[in-house]
């Protein structure tokens, strides 16, 4: 498999782009934050990228989704981390809708995956408990009670939570994980909305004995972790692809401002000391993109191995990135600090997705681990 | 695809039943490495037969055109054939300058006879070539060459000296930047001309680095005879013929930033591991895994742009780019092995080290970023071809 895209790959890209930068440009984003927006997000742009097929990339035709793969999601991913855009896309039409495509009876894929297609729902994969990604450690309990479970517990980072119409919780059964599809109106359910260093959404969902039927289980009781494992892998993929997307942007408004900006009476960009910055950075930057598509295609390939190439593209990419977003400021001087100017915004978007799935720490210890050392 | 399976296992059969045993394997050092040439030496008669039996397929360099012995490989097929090999461990059967740098470059401005007469003998292997490009005055800014043929008629008279020309002492024959027009501005009057290192007026004489040793030489031409017909591309033009064949070395420079041992391989053997199964060191454990995904992502990078080479996505400029990264990635990577083998890596003479394999490796990497244009040279490419930055 060449590491380029095919022609309906690209086309794909362009019409993502095209789409977003008309309708989601960073002003959008700006326009949310400034008014403090309720849902932190606009519904109807998300009906609209629902209609588009991109809310659906990854569901299958059947259930009103595209049914394309892991590259062509990390390709909406970039576009998204080039505009920068707030929307369910990672918590619903990644996470969540890969859980449910691999491990969800018919009954909860007929019920979920075509509205999710259609930006007519959100659901939202509640995961993490403490401040960094550990998904192998998970306290939220399930315990069997009455004709299925009581679950008790406190997760964070809950991308959308606040405006879910549906939560897949990650709960500790007594041989495994066990994953519910809880109904955030249930009893003993509290949502509190997290307003984020980069204004996109994430919530704090708290778990009092809350009451869920049998048929609320996803898969197999225990098998929660198998079934995570696909989401957190395609996840991990397109948040890669979403860095790469917005440190590559950043840099781009960084060569456009080393062209124009004129001091000590030439243009900045013929000082050699930033050439040569700009220039480390594009071979970063070359670097991560080439280790995110490589990524995606193995996901798509069922590549022995690809989570671990899966743990390289975040790695790789959440560096880059934030090299990207420090020299854009840097560079940028005064300006860059300003909050009229976007790069900031760039900074901070970045620094969530490193967190995002875990940081280039947690892959590097992840690949440490799997080498033996 | 079907076709590409089919491929895969045939080759998969083919180099299990042809790469020998003792060719598989890391290499102990660069010494024993296959260069071929009319003085060959091999470490073991296997190594001479794996060379042929490659050679014989074309498979020394899989992608050139059969009809100049080459293995007619695509792209697809070439990614395979090196996966397979990959798999088994099996050594390069072939390395040369001939194939990497040369050949490219004939392809591209040689006629059809300087084609059919020195491709098939680089793919056997049969002659070995060396570089003439530095000189004293002329590192980084090349194109300020001196040395300088006089025209004869039917041939040229060669005066002048290279330096860094590596292997020069063990080479057949030399591929050479020559002043051809000493009035033309100086991109623009030199040719690319091809001798043997046997012509009466042409001597060498070895470097030594810090390395304690090294492949290259200082390379004298004393009154050198040159027929006209040893000339490649057009008279006067030899730049361009230059600057494709320094895209094909810088990437080949840049590719050894991915070669040998993984590197928490050679700290877990000189170091260990404690209880919980992690290397004793953290802090050079975590400077690993940091290195381990920037080789991972500058392999796929490497990948990536021959891809897009193939599909003409690419400037020629990106080679810099992996030139840059590639040679700063090695000397990232010696210094780590030098850090994980301890005073180990220090000795500078005993059979245990190899003759002080690990020190002369690493003191030898700090070449990758002056040869071949210096890194500052290749930022200076980036930004100029690439980022389009003003004055670069």
């Amino acid at each position: 498999m060449p590491l380029i895209l095919t022609e309906e790959q690209t086309m794909l890209k362009e019409a993502a782009d095209g789409f977003l930068s008309e309708n989601a440009p960073i002003s959008a984003l700006r326009k949310l934050r400034d008014s403090r927006d309720a849902d932190g997000l606009s519904r109807d742009l998300w009906k609209a990228f629902g209609e588009m097929g991109f809310a659906g990339v990854i569901i299958p035709e059947e259930h009103g989704g595209s049914g394309l793969g892991a590259v062509e999601a990390g390709i909406v991913a970039e576009g998204l981390g080039r505009t920068l855009t707030p929307s369910p896309y990672f918590g619903s039409s990644i996470l969540a809708a890969r859980v449910l495509i691999d491990a969800a009876s018919a009954e909860q894929q007929a019920a979920w995956l075509p509205k999710i297609a259609a930006g007519d729902a959100i659901v939202s994969l509640a995961l993490d408990e403490g401040p960094k990604h550990q998904p192998n450690r998970i306290a939220t309990t399930a315990e069997r009670s009455g004709n299925g479970f009581k679950l008790n517990g406190a997760k964070g980072f809950v991308l959308d939570g606040h405006i879910a119409d549906a939560l897949i919780v990650a709960a500790k059964t007594d041989g495994g994980v066990t994953l519910f599809l809880v109904d955030p109106k249930t009893s003993g359910v509290e949502i509190e909305r997290t307003v984020m260093v980069d204004a996109h959404n994430a919530a704090r969902v708290t778990l009092t004995d809350v009451q869920v039927d049998a048929d609320a289980v996803i898969g197999d009781v225990d098998a929660g972790e198998a079934a995570l494992e696909g989401a957190l892998n395609l996840g991990r993929a397109c948040a890669a692809a979403c860095l790469t997307g917005a440190g590559d942007q950043a840099f781009a408004t960084t060569v456009e401002y080393l062209k124009t900006r004129k001091q000590f009476g030439k243009l900045i960009g013929e000082f050699q000391a930033l050439q040569h910055r700009a220039a480390h950075l594009f071979t970063e930057l070359e670097l991560a993109k080439a280790a995110t598509l490589g990524a995606l295609q193995r996901l798509d390939a069922g590549a022995p191995k690809a989570d671990l190439a899966v743990s390289v593209a975040k790695a790789k990419a959440g560096r880059v990135a934030e090299l990207a977003v420090q020299e854009a400021v840097q560079m940028h001087g005064g300006v860059g600090m300003t909050d009229e100017f976007d790069v900031g915004l760039y900074m901070k978007r970045v620094r969530v997705l490193n967190e995002l799935l875990g940081d280039a720490g947690f892959h590097a210890e992840k690949l440490a681990r799997a080498g033996g050392y | 695809m079907a076709d590409l399976e089919t491929f895969r296992a045939e080759t998969r059969a083919w180099l299990e039943a042809n790469c020998p045993a003792e060719c598989r394997g890391p290499l102990d050092n660069d010494e024993d490495r296959v260069w071929g040439g009319r003085q060959a030496t091999f470490k073991t008669p296997a190594h001479k037969r794996w060379m042929d039996v490659m050679a014989a397929r074309g498979w020394t360099a899989p992608q050139w055109p059969t009809e100049y012995g080459g293995g007619g490989l695509d792209r697809e097929e070439a990614k395979i054939l090196a996966s397979e090999m990959r798999r088994i461990d099996a050594q390069m059967p072939l390395s040369s300058f001939g194939i990497w740098m040369l050949g490219p470059a004939l392809l591209q401005f040689g006629t059809e006879e300087q084609k059919k007469r020195f491709l098939p003998e680089i793919v056997r292997g049969e002659i070995r070539w060396c570089q003439g490009y530095s000189e004293p005055g002329a590192g980084s800014d090349l194109a300020a060459v001196q040395t300088r043929a006089e025209d004869r008629g039917d041939h040229w008279i060669i005066n002048g000296q290279k330096i860094w020309t590596s292997y020069a002492d063990k080479a057949d024959w030399i591929f050479c930047l020559i002043r051809t027009d000493p009035e033309a501005p100086k991109h623009l009057g030199i040719s690319f001309v091809l001798f043997d290192m046997a012509t009466p007026g042409v001597t060498t004489k070895p470097i030594e680095l810090i390395s304690g040793k090294s492949a290259f030489c200082e390379t004298f031409f004393d009154d050198v005879r040159v027929e006209k017909e040893n000339l490649v591309g057009t008279l006067n033009r030899g730049w361009d013929v230059a600057k494709a064949l320094l895209a094909h070395e810088r990437t080949m420079i840049g590719a050894v930033g991915d070669m040998g041992r993984p590197m928490s391989q050679v700290a877990v053997d000189s170091i260990g591991l404690d209880d919980a199964g992690r290397l004793y060191e953290p802090m050079l454990r975590a400077k690993i895994a940091e290195l381990e995904i920037d080789a991972a992502a500058f392999r796929l990078s490497m990948e990536r742009v021959g891809d897009q080479v193939k599909a003409k996505q690419v400037s020629p400029a990106i080679a810099s780019m992996l030139k840059y990264y590639g040679s700063e990635l090695n000397k990232r990577r010696h210094e780590l092995a030098m850090s994980a083998g301890g005073s180990d890596a220090l000795e500078w003479e005993s059979e245990r080290s190899n003759h002080g394999t690990p020190a002369r490796d690493w003191l030898r990497t700090k070449a990758n970023s002056i040869e071949g244009g210096t890194s500052e040279v290749q930022l200076n490419i980036i930004a100029k071809h690439l980022l389009q930055l003003p004055g670069a």
